[in-house]
């Protein structure tokens, strides 16, 4: 008896605004909750735009912008993505298996995304209250402008990690190269600890709090400052 | 802007298929340069005192058969013109450059591309399917290419301006990017006797290279140089008629994506570049760092 | 013999008053002020320095060989429809007039409405700038386009699919290069909460996208933008004007289906002085180019061009349109209409006086660019919750309403003067030039000559 909740699309027989629309349009009104895509095979803005709950497993490689604006959906990338993953997510779950591109999950909004390898460049810029989970790497610029949501790094950081940060707190647990304008380090506290354990218990990553470090900004770039040799 | 592709076969039984292989690349990054194509393919270097030519003609309506004459006549030594559309590969005994000059001066029609012992190099205006067809890219055969795919930018849609870019022999780089201070890297070139043909950016970076290989660097000791001297945004692939080398500036905006098996590196813009290769769902698959130079040897 | 030592005011005492073409008032007043407070000068609105301007352009009007139409009885159309290249839903204009996108932050919620209630009533537009989409523009404007810009303050998939069209900014004219800017006395409860900011902060918006840079990756976001809509909606690429012709040839290649070129003389509520007066081009100079671009690529009638900047008068529009905009944005002018600049405001039917607010910001009626500082003493550009109130969504809809009116009637006026039915069927011939320099610019012949400069003979 065919599984009526569960679909299967191939993207090199469909395209890939079929699929999308599907996916915005169809799924929903179809009672349909598991999507399986294969062959993707580098494709852009796949599984873009969702609205809707569901469980989406993407066999293979993306491109650019997979799950980007993503809302109430479980996004598993099974490979690599490109640049802008989960680009201004507002909820809900996006993980990527193998490493993101630069800029994943920038301007995200709410929701967790996963990255089980490395981060590219500039991950996390201009976050807006997404949490992100790096089980490796991330590299240079990494959480730039970051106005709220954490990020775990379980591996090393870039250069200017957290440059320009708001009011979003970033974790390292490896080496960070340098940090960014007006980031400091900050003495880890329970709160920190416990945020810490809930973030690597969604990500399934075996690490322990006390060995994460606390990023935050030092407001000083909050107010035009004639004395304060402001950069800009 | 742009799309660039490379492949390098280390195993020789592949590089009978190096452009049917590379083709699917090239097509692939046709959105991100819709406007015009180029590729530089090293095949078996030429021996002996040969060097090969990569003659371009344009629109221009030029008798091939005349001009082989006219250069025979002119030229001591042994000629030999293979011809695909507006373009030939010269394969001559004489010295290259007097060759290029008398080009220059005798067959104004012709654009010189490229001078090498290993290198061809073609570039055309039109979109990067119809010049894969053109110039049949498909049966090319060699150890390594570079390619790449434009959106024009600052200078004119023109074939001049379209990438690759060639230095001195077997040299050649594509880029993708904006520099912006390409004009300043013109004016410290000029008066060191480095001559330009275009007002184009990748021009400015590929003379910049010129000129320090000419100093005596090599190559990865010359691209770290232009970290400081090269402004702007950019992903370099460059290929020797040893090697392919890439790099990225410091910020990394532009992509590129490297897969690696035992048989081939490729490198593109996008990874929807290599998804038809054979093998790469094992392939090593990653994206270069900023600011560090990668480079394979045949 | 006078022993007295006072000097007589005709006699022997000259009084200096030659002053420096170089070091002017203008100049001593930046220098003082710049050794006063030690950080650049941070103002609202657009270039202030003179530029040449559609001002110098004139119609030719019908003559002998060349016949009008009569105004009132025989029809001038202006329906304007925008985004026809790939949406499935292009935007329908009654008139080629739009409201440039100002955000909610630089203006308060009620002028958002007015503008709203304002386009609806027109038939046009209105876009949301910097700042997210508030309730009030979506439910009081028709037709909102949405803006994606560097800073992607308050964006929201949901606003993407309520939007009738969506704008991706590059740059704006008042600073081509420059990300946005909100001092912290603008930052309050509402607008930190849309931006995701702490509330006082003073803003600074990147300048770049976060997620691409370059019109390769600006292709691949389009489309995304296409894909999350499903390919209904109009996607606008909008940039600040500079190299005008490059980057409206590769907002198309990019996939744009309508191209906004905005000249330096285009508004702000706050950005360095030095941006606005030393970057980017003219209009008229950006207005050429861009058409060239697109006639370059044989686009034009696919590709629609929006222009802004300094767009003031019908006059201005209907020249805009004869050089080949299929439609303006209007930022500065309809805040004007609002009350910028006025000395009184209106509370009920009484006008009050605003001269006093003027004095205490340090300026007057007529000279006031002081919107940074959210003190607006007419209540357009400012999150104060008292000063807000001097400007009723009623009442400032229905001067922005006369305001579009009195420009369509113009531009409707001009347009059958030049015997054409249809505003789109002006054509730049139907311009002259009144300097050499405006000539050179828009490409059209000097006044009583076949002359444009490096283009022929006289």
């Amino acid at each position: 008896m065919a599984d009526l909740t569960s679909k299967e699309f191939d993207l090199s027989v469909t395209t890939l605004r079929d699929v999308n629309q599907y996916l915005h349009r169809q799924m929903a009104a179809d009672g349909v909750t598991a999507v399986t895509i294969l062959n993707p095979d580098g494709a852009h803005s796949l599984a873009c735009g969702m609205n809707a709950p569901a469980e989406i497993e993407i066999q293979g490689h993306v491109g650019y912008y997979v799950a980007g604006m993503n809302k109430h959906a479980n996004v598993t990338v099974n490979g690599n993505a490109g640049p802008g993953a989960a680009e201004n997510m507002m909820s809900g779950l996006v993980r990527v298996r193998g490493f993101a591109s630069t800029s994943a999950a920038a301007s995200a909004r709410g929701g967790c995304m996963v990255i089980e390898g490395d981060a590219a460049l500039r991950c996390g810029i201009s976050l807006k209250g997404a949490d992100i989970v790096v089980g490796g790497d991330v590299g240079s610029f990494s959480g730039f402008m970051a106005q709220a949501g954490r990020m775990v790094i379980c591996g090393d950081a870039g250069d200017a990690l957290g440059d320009s940060l708001y009011e979003a707190v970033i974790y390292v647990r490896g080496k960070v190269k340098s940090l960014g304008a007006d980031a400091q380090y900050e003495e880890m506290t329970d709160a920190d600890r416990a945020s810490v354990a809930q973030l690597l218990g969604i990500a399934g990553f075996k690490h322990h709090p006390s060995e994460f470090r606390r990023i935050a900004s030092a407001r000083k770039l909050y107010h035009w400052n004639a004395d304060a040799n402001q950069e800009y | 802007m742009c799309g660039i592709v490379g492949l390098l076969l280390k195993n020789p039984q592949l590089r009978p298929r190096l452009g049917e292989l590379m083709v699917p690349m090239m097509i692939g990054m046709t959105e991100r340069g819709p406007d015009s194509a180029g590729l530089a393919v090293f095949t078996q270097p030429v021996g002996g005192s040969l060097y090969k030519l990569s003659l371009y003609a344009g629109e221009n309506d030029v008798d091939w058969n005349a001009f082989l004459a006219a250069l025979t006549a002119a030229m001591p030594g042994s000629h030999e013109l293979r011809r695909a559309a507006n373009h030939s590969v010269l394969t001559t005994s004489a010295p290259p450059e007097k060759v290029e000059a008398w080009i220059e001066t005798h067959a104004t029609d012709l654009t010189v591309l490229s001078i090498g012992k290993s290198i061809d190099l073609y570039k055309d205006i039109g979109a990067p399917a119809e010049v894969a067809r053109r110039y049949e890219f498909a049966a090319l055969q060699g150890t390594h290419l570079v390619g790449h795919t434009r959106m024009a930018t600052e200078s004119a849609v023109t074939p001049a301006h379209a990438h690759p870019f060639t230095a001195g022999h077997d040299f050649c780089l594509v880029h993708n990017g904006s520099l912006s201070n390409p004009n300043l890297v013109r004016r410290k070139l000029e008066p060191l006797g480095i001559e330009f043909e275009t007002d184009n950016d990748t021009e400015a970076a590929c003379r910049y290279f010129e000129w320090r290989l000419r100093e005596g660097d090599d190559l990865p000791t010359a691209v770290r140089r232009g970290f400081e001297e090269l402004d702007g945004f950019y992903t370099f692939l460059m290929g020797t008629d040893s090697e392919l080398a890439l790099v990225r500036d410091a910020f990394a905006c532009k992509p590129a994506i490297v897969a690696e098996t035992d048989d081939y590196v490729a490198v593109a813009s996008e990874f929807r570049s290599l998804a038809h290769l054979p093998g790469v769902r094992n392939a090593k698959l990653f994206e270069p760092r900023p600011q560090e130079v990668y480079s394979w040897r045949i | 013999m006078p022993t007295d030592s006072t000097p007589s005011p005709e006699g022997s005492q000259h009084f200096s008053r030659e002053e420096s073409f170089t070091i002017d008032r203008r100049a001593i007043d930046y220098v003082q002020r710049a050794a006063a407070t030690g950080l650049y000068e941070i103002r609202g609105l657009g270039a202030k320095r003179p530029v040449p301007h559609f001002d110098d352009l004139v119609f030719l009007g019908a003559s002998l060989s060349r016949y009008p139409l009569e105004g009132y009885r025989e029809k001038c159309s202006t329906r304007t429809v925008l985004g026809t290249r790939f949406a499935t839903k292009p935007v329908e204009l009654a008139i080629p007039i739009t409201i440039a996108g100002m955000s909610f932050g630089a203006l308060s919620a009620n002028v958002k409405e007015a503008l709203g209630r304002a386009a609806t009533d027109m038939g046009t537009s209105t876009i949301t700038g910097d700042g997210g989409m508030t309730r009030e523009e979506r439910n009081s404007s028709r037709t909102l386009i949405y803006q994606c810009l560097p800073s992607r303050y308050g964006f929201d998939p949901d606003d993407v699919r309520s939007a009738d069209a969506i704008e991706i900014v590059i740059g704006q004219g008042a600073k081509p290069g420059g990300g946005g800017m909100l001092l912290g006395q603008k930052v309050n409860p509402r607008v930190a909460a849309m931006r995701t900011l702490p509330e006082g902060v003073d803003q600074r918006s990147a300048c770049r996208h976060p997620d691409w840079t370059g019109p390769d990756d600006l292709a691949i976001k389009i489309r995304e933008l296409r894909e999350v809509t499903d390919w209904e909606k109009p996607i606008y690429v909008k940039v600040g004007a500079t190299r005008v012709f490059n980057d409206v040839k590769l907002a198309v290649h990019s996939g744009a289906d309508v191209v906004v070129v905005d000249g330096m003389q285009g508004g702000t509520a706050a950005t360095q002085t030095c941006f606005i007066e030393h970057v980017g081009i003219p209009t008229l100079a950006a207005l050429r180019q861009a058409v060239d671009a697109l006639e370059d690529l044989n686009m034009r009638g696919q590709v629609q061009l929006i222009v802004s900047g300094g767009i003031r008068t019908g006059a201005d529009v209907a020249k805009a349109m004869a050089m080949g905009a299929d439609a303006v944005s209007i930022g500065q002018g309809v805040l004007v209409a609002l009350g910028c600049n006025s000395e009184t405001y209106l509370q009920g039917d009484r006008q009050v006086s605003a001269v006093a607010d003027y004095h205490r910001l340090g300026t007057a009626p007529g000279f006031c660019h002081h919107c940074h500082t959210g003190k607006c003493p007419v209540g357009v550009t400012t999150q104060d919750a008292v000063l807000e109130q001097r400007l009723q969504p009623a009442i400032g809809a229905r001067r922005v309403r006369n305001y579009l009116k009195t420009l369509t009637m113009e531009l409707t006026t001009l347009a059958r003067a030049c015997g054409k039915q249809d505003v789109h069927h002006l054509e730049r011939e139907d311009l002259v030039a009144l300097s050499v320099e405006a000539a050179a610019m828009a490409r059209v012949p000097l006044a009583g000559t076949s002359w444009i400069p490096g283009h022929g003979a006289t």
